[in-house]
């Protein structure tokens, strides 16, 4: 279990870095929301693994698992949708205002553009 | 405590001036000077105390870790400056009043004039060095803002920027001095300082601390070569030049040289350093004052002049010197307030200050040039004025004072500015009030009103009474004050009388006199001599030199900042694994001992969906349809993975933020391109792929390594008092509400914080370049079908329900799997459904919630929470609870955190619902015409038929490029 959750945190953080080195704002975005469910997950497992030991007080139960990585994990989750939300935004009125979701500065876009065009007129802004 | 009140009466005054100017002009004016009397008159309550030789002390503890402390005192020096500063500025007051024309704002030339006087105040007083700067850089902020109040012109917006650079950079140094002096004194207090003169002075570090203590009191005082900053100034107001560049701010460089005297002077360097620069700064201003056709520019370099003698006089390291300049300094406030103030009246009257144009004034407004020549006099050193007793004072201990071997230069260099002192004030006369009669003014000149002439006029009673009775009238204050700043009882032997004998001084006088005059008789021949003079324009120097430094920054920016995200995340992403890569390699590396889970297949099989999905954004990600349903399957089996490991609070959580976020992200993709453009590079694709790879696998291997050892927990507290102590036994929400309730609270107040800041970014989205793309946007937006029957249906029947879930959750939440976070999130996306359903227009019409009042609501109700415990004597969020039983129901607990987990309710659901109406708000407008008003049930059956036809014509076009 241990190696399925490293591996999967491992992926996730590998995907999300890939996405957040593109040149739209949209992979972007995807991106810090698969660092935020690596990040989540991590900060989770600092807990370590524990099965079928929820921390619900209860006569019955045989044990706790460490309720503390779960609250802050559980206003992380919350907090990550109000940071997606906000980027999210601020790409939209950047594609409303500039027309273009590019996340370079538009010196460098035009760059592109003119180097684009040199190699053939293919499309630019990545 | 009365002490620190005279520096902070004027502060509140600086509130009450913006306020009451409302009232009308005079009862501003009059708020602004009742505050400066209260302060004055405060001050001097302590005056018979400190004339005893009391020193009086108050201090309040503020920040003692770092040797800052709210400390004021008051001694003689203190008393006698702070006494400067608020009387002339309440005559200051009393002539602007009458200066300001009807449409300068005069409340916040009032605010600004009242926090320069606290500041000014501050200076004086603080006993604290620290606090002492704290009070300096408000001086040099105020006098900005001051300089800079006639925003419409640029040569005062200059102005004040140039002095804001020179002193507030002079200030930098001075903070680095006065720290470094505190160091070497042990104390940061300025009583305890002044006794350990003897040990500052022997100090390795005197030297580097003295002059980082110099550059600071010199580009204050404009002194040598920082001189040029002050005749820029001159664009401020009249009243401004009056109050900070003749009687208060230039002199505090050397008010603090004379506060320092005892800790720093008497040592060769200050000699060979304050003595010439002094010296300079008084021939070279005064050379200079002869010159300016500005009547201001003509007192301003004439005050650097006078600065210089003053500083000079200090530089002597003597006691005598220090006598001397305590001296001067009363004299010179007294006449260049005056004669700043009958520049002022000038201008207004005559409507300029150039002395070209002006002349034979007193034939036309008698009282004011009068007033003004009697002043002007003073300021030449003639006798029977104050100004030629300290002169001659001034003389006489230049000329006895022996530098470097050359025992009569000094005495030749004073003389030669006394002589230019003379030839300035000489042309002043003449060519401004004296001479023929002119009729070619801009205005017609006649006499202001008193409130104009009222304050020159004591201030030149004051000049005449002290320069014939000077040890009767300022004889008891220059001594107490003296023996304040040479920090000792014994004073030097001096007389302050008219009449001295037939000393060299009065030889100097009378040939200062003699050649000014004759200078000024022949100013036209002087003029050509000088203008063959190379003179550097202090301005254009100034300008270079800051164009290099903004050029230099911009050079050093574009090298830094290449406006590439892509480059940005590259670098900092690379940089932290090279960092972790090297801090793994230095440590030892043995497999972890603890023992692992044994894997399920149900685990392997979405472990395999996970990287299924993980991968397959990578390589679709253009596709962005695709990609946001991949990326719900991730965070679907994140929540499965926090269900699997005894985690079903954050389940619950992930699951309903996942369907918010996807809500959000389709209706963003809805205005964005539906379709990424293809990547042109390889090898920048490849460099990203093994920055994420080399990432992936360090992030991996450190979960792997922290999985594998054991750790102990603080956890265990949260568990054992769950029960008895926050009246909760799902743990994860008491900590959330009880334990961590702080944290909670500042994050529901950053989700509210990022609500505001969408609905800022998108408010303003309807207008400009935004609003023209969203209309071209209009063309293709629609779906067939845009309020499905069924959908509409089932959302509604669904609404209750989903609303009842909601609260069954938050109210089950202390003691079950739930709370505000999960049952905030449920009723966000219950509501969401039928704006979804039924479109923007339909449920915004019938929706009575404001989400800002909701996220305001939310986080108040927190807070009141929070502090309704403090009433019961805990702390800041301290939980309670107690037991009810009601018929039927039965007991249960009712605990003070449900009504904090409201607040945490409410502010998740306005901050889901502020984000989202927002951009639901901005599709509205972007949707093709005719909008649909709503779903089809709700339509008449006319109204119908339009519509059906309507949704007939809209075909989906999928938008592409835009």
């Amino acid at each position: 279990m241990e190696f399925l959750i490293a591996s999967g945190v491992g992926i996730l953080t590998a995907a999300g870095i890939y996405l957040i080195m593109r040149g739209q704002s949209y992979p972007v975005i995807i991106g810090l929301a698969f660092l935020t469910y690596a990040v989540n997950v991590f900060l989770f497992a600092m807990g370590r693994l524990t099965v079928n030991q929820p921390p619900i007080i209860d006569k019955a139960a045989i044990g706790y698992t460490d309720p503390l990585p779960q609250a802050l994990v559980l206003t992380a989750i919350v907090i990550s949708f109000g940071m997606t939300a906000l980027i999210v935004v601020l790409a939209m009125r950047g594609f409303l205002e500039s027309g273009t979701d590019g996340v370079e500065s538009e010196s460098l876009v035009a760059a592109n553009v003119a180097a684009g065009e040199a190699e053939g007129g293919e499309r630019a802004g990545s | 405590m009365s002490i620190a009140l005279v520096a902070l009466i004027p502060l509140v005054g600086a509130l009450l001036a913006p306020l009451t100017i409302r009232s009308g002009r005079n009862v501003c004016a009059m708020t602004t000077g009742a505050s400066t009397l209260a302060a004055l008159l405060l001050l001097l309550s302590h005056a018979p105390a400190v004339y005893r030789g009391e020193v009086v002390r108050t201090e309040i503890a503020w920040l003692p870790q770092l040797g800052l402390n709210f400390s004021f005192f008051i001694d003689a020096w203190g008393l006698f400056f702070a006494t400067l500063i608020l009387g002339i500025g309440l005559l200051i007051i009393v002539y602007a009043r009458y200066y300001l024309a009807r449409q300068d704002p005069m409340g916040r030339f009032f605010a600004y004039l009242l926090i320069f006087q606290s500041a000014m105040v501050g200076v004086a007083l603080s006993d604290n060095i620290l606090l002492m700067l704290v009070f300096w850089e408000m001086t040099s902020l105020s006098s900005f803002l001051l300089i800079g109040y006639w925003r419409h012109l640029p040569e005062g917006r200059q102005g004040a920027r140039m002095a804001l650079v020179v002193t507030g950079g002079g200030g930098l140094f001075l903070i680095a001095g006065m720290l470094m002096l505190g160091h070497m004194a042990g104390s940061y207090e300025l009583t305890e300082i002044l006794q350990r003169g003897d040990i500052i002075k022997a100090h390795p570090l005197y030297v580097p601390m003295l002059l980082l203590v110099l550059v600071g009191a010199f580009t204050k005082s404009a002194q040598f070569p920082f001189h040029f900053w002050l005749p820029h100034a001159m664009a401020a107001p009249t009243p401004v030049s009056a109050y900070l560049h003749s009687a208060t701010m230039v002199k505090a460089g050397v008010f603090l040289l004379a506060r320092f005297w005892p800790v720093l002077a008497g040592t060769d360097i200050w000699f060979l350093i304050v003595t010439p620069v002094g010296l300079a700064t008084m021939v070279i201003a005064a050379w200079i004052a002869i010159f300016k056709d500005d009547l201001k520019g003509l007192l301003a370099f004439s005050t650097v002049s006078h600065l210089g003698m003053m500083t000079m006089l200090l530089g002597f390291g003597t006691p005598l010197g220090a006598v001397i300049a305590v001296f001067h300094i009363l004299n010179h406030a007294t006449f260049k307030a005056a004669l700043f103030m009958s520049a002022g009246i000038v201008d207004h009257e005559a409507g300029t200050r150039d002395a070209r144009r002006l002349g034979g004034l007193i034939h036309l407004m008698p009282i004011s040039s009068t007033l003004a020549l009697i002043a002007a006099g003073s300021m030449a050193g003639l006798p029977l004025l104050n100004g030629f007793l300290s002169k001659e004072m001034m003389l006489d201990a230049a000329a006895t004072t022996n530098f470097a071997g050359m025992p009569y230069l000094i005495g030749a260099l004073a003389t030669l500015a006394a002589i230019f002192s003379m030839a300035y004030s000489a042309r002043l006369a003449f060519h401004v009030y004296l001479g023929k009669k002119r009729d070619d003014y801009p205005h017609k000149p006649h006499d202001p009103p008193v409130g104009m002439w009222g304050p020159v006029a004591l201030l030149v009673s004051l000049v005449i009474a002290i320069g014939i009775l000077p040890a009767l009238l300022a004889g008891p204050i220059v001594a107490r004050t003296a023996m304040a700043v040479i920090g000792s009882e014994d004073l030097p032997y001096y007389t302050l009388s008219l009449w001295h004998g037939f000393t060299p001084a009065l030889f100097m006088s009378i040939a200062a006199i003699l050649f000014g005059l004759f200078i000024i008789s022949r100013y036209e021949a002087v003029l050509r001599l000088r203008l063959a003079v190379p003179r550097p324009e202090a301005k254009a120097i100034f300008d270079a030199v800051i164009a290099a430094f903004v050029s230099a920054s911009r050079s050093g920016i574009a090298a830094l900042h290449s406006e590439s995200l892509q480059r940005y995340a590259g670098i900092i992403i690379a940089a932290i694994v090279i960092v972790g890569a090297v801090s793994f390699h230095a440590m030892d590396h043995a497999a972890g001992t603890r023992a692992t889970l044994p894997p399920s297949i149900a685990a392997i099989t979405a472990w395999i969906v996970l990287v299924g999905a993980s991968v397959a954004v990578v390589m679709f990600h253009m596709d962005r349809i695709l990609t946001l349903i991949l990326t719900s399957i991730v965070g679907l089996v994140v929540s499965l993975a926090f269900l699997q490991f005894s985690a079903p609070d954050l389940a619950l959580t992930q699951v309903s933020v996942e369907v918010v976020t996807t809500i959000l992200l389709l209706l963003a993709l809805n205005l964005l391109p539906k379709e990424g453009l293809p990547e042109i590079s390889f090898p920048r694709r490849l460099w990203s792929a093994a920055v994420a790879i080399a990432g992936g696998l360090g992030v991996a291997g450190l979960v792997y390594a922290v999985m594998t050892r054991d750790f102990s927990s603080i956890s265990g507290f949260h568990l054992a008092e769950s029960k008895p102590g926050g009246g909760g036994t799902n743990v994860v929400n008491v900590i959330l509400v009880d334990f961590r309730g702080f944290d909670t609270f500042g994050e529901i107040i950053v989700l509210g914080i990022a609500a505001l800041s969408i609905f800022a970014m998108l408010d303003s989205a309807l207008r400009g370049a935004s609003a023209r793309r969203l209309d071209a946007m209009r063309q293709g937006l629609e779906s067939g079908d845009a309020h499905p029957m069924l959908l509409v249906v089932a959302t509604r029947a669904l609404l209750p329900i989903a609303l009842t879930v909601g609260i069954y959750i938050f109210l089950r939440g202390h003691n079950q799997p739930g709370g505000g976070f999960i049952a905030g999130l449920i009723v966000s996306i219950a509501l969401i459904m039928q704006y979804m359903a039924s479109g923007y227009a339909w449920a915004a019409a019938r929706s009575r919630l404001d989400a800002q009042t909701m996220i305001g609501g939310g986080v108040l109700i927190a807070a009141l929470t929070g502090l309704g415990s403090l009433v019961f004597g805990s702390p800041f969020l301290t939980s309670n609870y107690t037991y009810l039983t009601w018929p039927i129901v039965g007991t249960f607990e009712v605990a003070t955190a449900i009504a904090f987990d409201v607040g945490v309710f409410l502010a998740v659901v306005g901050t889901v619902l502020l984000a989202l109406f927002q951009i639901s708000r901005i599709e509205y407008r972007a949707e093709r015409a005719p909008i649909p008003e709503g779903p089809i049930d709700v339509l008449t059956r006319r109204d119908a038929e339009r519509g059906a036809g309507a949704a007939r014509v809209g075909e989906p076009v999928r938008n592409k490029e835009v």
